[in-house]
């Protein structure tokens, strides 16, 4: 009878010591391999120091604007300008979005292999070289050309160079996360590949496609034409390479909020992803209307035939139909969990979604915003009315709405899981708490200044312009106002910086030891099986190439036909 | 692939409405003749002075055409030449403008008058002035460190 006691007592250790060793094995594949995590946290690291720097630029700049502020030492406002473009639009985004890649892939197709893991650390490095050549020649005053270029305005080749070296760092980076995924496919046949994954792949293609213009821009016309290879470029070709890519790149900010908004937000607040087919026809969608569209960033310009203009425009507005499905999928998400929860009636659901949870809360304020943002944009890229805001400050409000709102915020709400997740702590309560206060200070100096910026637009305020009063024009006496407005909204979003790097600080190195989820939604049961094309590249590459090929060969052709003396360089500031 | 029964209805609601607006658009475009500046001559842009047109800036009274005026602007790091444009209020107007250096733009404010300016090309708007008043013209493309100094007036003023 002991015996027998004994036996079972032993037996049931046993059985507890199994299923703690199944937890633990559990728990590490759902965690990111550690070696990936110092990966991902290495590019966040760069990240956020650009998110510092390009904040601290952001509010010089609209201190300046409200023309009660001038910049001491010299520092000119379109040096200050270009140091905010540069490290946000460019260095804050890729970073973060390769990191986030990383961790993405890592976690839902497995570790890397040391040389995936080898190709994403050059890549890192690459960039990181870059983006340093980049900054020094900006700093010097050597370079305050902004991040669009504008050519025929000349910066020291280096700074060229220090780009050129980004795109490229970009793309073996996306390359060594993109095997990953091939492996994946390799090893799991006639398998739905994991969600985050394919997203990611598909990001990494829109990115290499749409930087091809940008890399024989910068390659072919602007590196020779900087060393003095060659005395002239031709403008409006390194214009239409610059917008062939320009477009695609607000994709590429897009498509990883959409990744963290499909994926992980369903498992945040315990619910599922609407559709996995859906999600996928999205993300291909969004590739092959992110590079034939860029004319409509050149409307205005001379050069090109308007019917040109009028196609891409049409394809442009292709976007609307991802943008819808996707509203569709998140709020269909968001209503099967708050009625699931009890929610009841029309709008009875809203109140059941766990609006204390920053991990929500952030990228739903993202969601939000998104809407105006959208909008807005479809004013810009509408043939006519593009002629009423182009160029004017209403342009600078909505991507302030987009990119620095909606895939900003939704960056902000992944770091509170991501950065503890990869660094072994968790989001205390007090954190989440700092995190939601965060989200309503961006919100809130985000809608001031972007509002402001809109209507001072409207009223036909210049973008991308120091503070002036034209000469005590009347008009510009309306816009004085606006500018105060936005130095009040620039002001509460640097502290709203500030508040989120004090949140980023203490994730990385003082916030209490333990494990923090990487939340990975699972499709919803009546969804139905993903359909095998939808994972087939190769459809999906013809089509993006063959549509590229249709909205550029000609008008390409005909600038490169009729171009007229190219232009020397310029160092006008 | 399967559609929920209310994805299709909002689908069909936003493409419809897509395609509706888009139609717009295009009639707007190729039957109204409304396109924004897309003018297609070319110039060498280091000798602009000594072209016709531009070697002659300002307001011109032309017959025989399908505008009343021409006016004729050429850009330059930070200015525009002439500085003052006066036209008579409802005059259909074609403004003709180049660059002699970097991108400019030229931009009446509160206007859909907006075009960019690039070395080499002539870009081209016809409009009717059909408001009296001071308009500013003011570069919205980033030109250099004198950018927010560059700017013009439009002024529409009473038929005498």
């Amino acid at each position: 009878m002991s015996q027998t006691v004994i036996d079972q007592s032993n037996v049931n250790e046993e059985n507890v010591t199994v299923s703690r060793k199944i937890a633990k094995k559990t728990t590490e594949l759902l965690k990111v391999d550690s070696k990936d995590a110092k990966l991902t946290m290495a590019h966040i690291f760069v990240a956020f120091i650009a998110l510092f720097l390009g904040g601290t630029a952001g509010l010089l700049q609209v201190l300046v604007r409200s023309g009660h502020f001038e910049l001491p030492w010299g520092i000119g406002y379109y040096q200050v300008l270009t140091v905010h473009g540069v490290l946000l639009g460019l260095i804050l985004t890729t970073f973060f979005i390769m990191g986030f890649h990383i961790a993405g892939v890592s976690r839902t197709s497995g570790a890397l292999s040391s040389k995936q893991r080898l190709l994403c650390w050059i890549g890192f490095w690459s960039m990181t070289i870059g983006t340093a050549m980049a900054a020094a020649m900006v700093l010097l005053n050597e370079a305050s050309v902004l991040y669009t270029f504008y050519a025929p305005l000349q910066a020291h080749w280096i700074f060229y160079v220090g780009l050129a070296l980004v795109v490229v760092g970009s793309w073996i980076d996306g390359l060594g996360q993109s095997l990953r995924w091939i492996q994946w496919r390799k090893e799991n046949p006639h398998q739905t590949s994991p969600l985050l994954s394919f997203m990611a792949v598909c990001n990494n293609l829109m990115w290499f496609v749409a930087t091809i213009g940008l890399a024989i821009e910068v390659l072919f016309q602007l590196i020779p034409w900087s060393l003095g290879l060659v005395d002239r470029v031709n403008i409006l070709l390194s214009r239409t390479l610059f917008w062939s890519f320009g477009h695609a790149l607000v994709y590429f900010w897009l498509l990883p909020a959409y990744m963290v908004w499909y994926v992980v937000v369903p498992k945040v607040i315990g619910g599922k992803i609407f559709s996995d087919a859906l999600a996928r026809l999205s993300f291909m969608l969004f590739v092959i209307f992110s590079v034939p569209v860029g004319l409509h960033h050149q409307l205005t310009e001379p050069g090109i035939d308007g019917s040109w203009k009028f196609l891409q425009v049409v394809l442009t507005m292709m976007v609307v139909i991802p943008s819808l499905l996707t509203a569709f999928s998140l709020f269909a998400t968001f209503e099967m969990r708050g009625r699931e929860l009890g929610g009841k009636g029309v709008f009875g659901w809203l109140k059941k979604l766990p609006w204390g949870d920053a991990r929500f809360f952030a990228p739903f304020m993202g969601m939000l915003i998104f809407i105006p943002g959208g909008a807005g944009g479809i004013v810009n890229a509408s043939y006519q009315m593009n002629q009423l805001i182009h160029n004017t400050i209403w342009v600078t409000g909505h991507f302030h709405l987009t990119v620095a709102t909606a895939v900003v915020l939704t960056f902000f709400g992944a770091s509170y899981w991501l950065v503890p997740h990869l660094t072994g702590r968790t989001l205390t309560k007090q954190l989440n708490r700092l995190g939601i206060i965060q989200t309503i200070v961006w919100a809130v100096g985000m809608i001031i200044m972007s509002s402001s910026m809109h209507i001072e637009g409207l009223l036909g305020a210049p973008r991308r312009s120091a503070f002036s009063d034209y000469g005590g024009a009347e008009i510009a006496k309306t816009w004085a106002s606006y500018q105060v407005a936005q130095a009040v909204g620039g002001t509460l979003l640097f502290i709203g910086i500030i508040l989120f790097l004090y949140i980023f600080v203490k994730l990385c190195w003082f916030a209490p030891k333990g494990e923090q989820e990487f939340p990975i939604g699972t499709v919803a049961p009546h969804a139905q099986k993903t359909p095998a094309f939808l994972e087939n590249f190769k459809i999906w590459i013809v089509i993006l190439v063959a549509l590229i090929l249709i909205a550029y060969t000609f008008p390409i052709y005909d600038i490169i036909q009729n171009s007229p003396l190219g232009s020397i360089g310029y160092k006008l500031w | 692939m399967h559609l929920h029964k209310y994805e299709k209805y909002w689908l069909t609601f936003g493409v419809g409405s897509l395609i509706v607006f888009l139609l717009i658009t295009g009639i707007m475009a190729f039957h109204n003749g409304s396109h924004p500046p897309s003018a297609k001559n070319t110039i060498n842009h280091e000798k602009v002075d000594e072209i016709a047109p531009f070697n002659k800036p300002g307001v011109h009274k032309v017959s025989g055409k399908d505008w009343d005026y021409e006016v004729v602007v050429v850009a330059s790091a930070f200015y525009y030449n002439p500085p003052e444009l006066k036209i008579p209020v409802g005059s259909k107007v074609k403004f003709i403008a180049t660059s002699k250096d970097v991108v400019h733009g030229f931009e009446i404010s509160g206007t859909n008058v907006n075009m960019m300016l690039e070395p080499g090309y002539i870009s081209e708007y016809t409009t009717t002035v059909d408001k009296a008043g001071e308009y500013l013209i003011v570069c919205n493309e980033y030109c250099g460190a004198g950018h927010a100094q560059m700017h013009s007036m439009l002024k529409v003023v009473d038929k005498e």
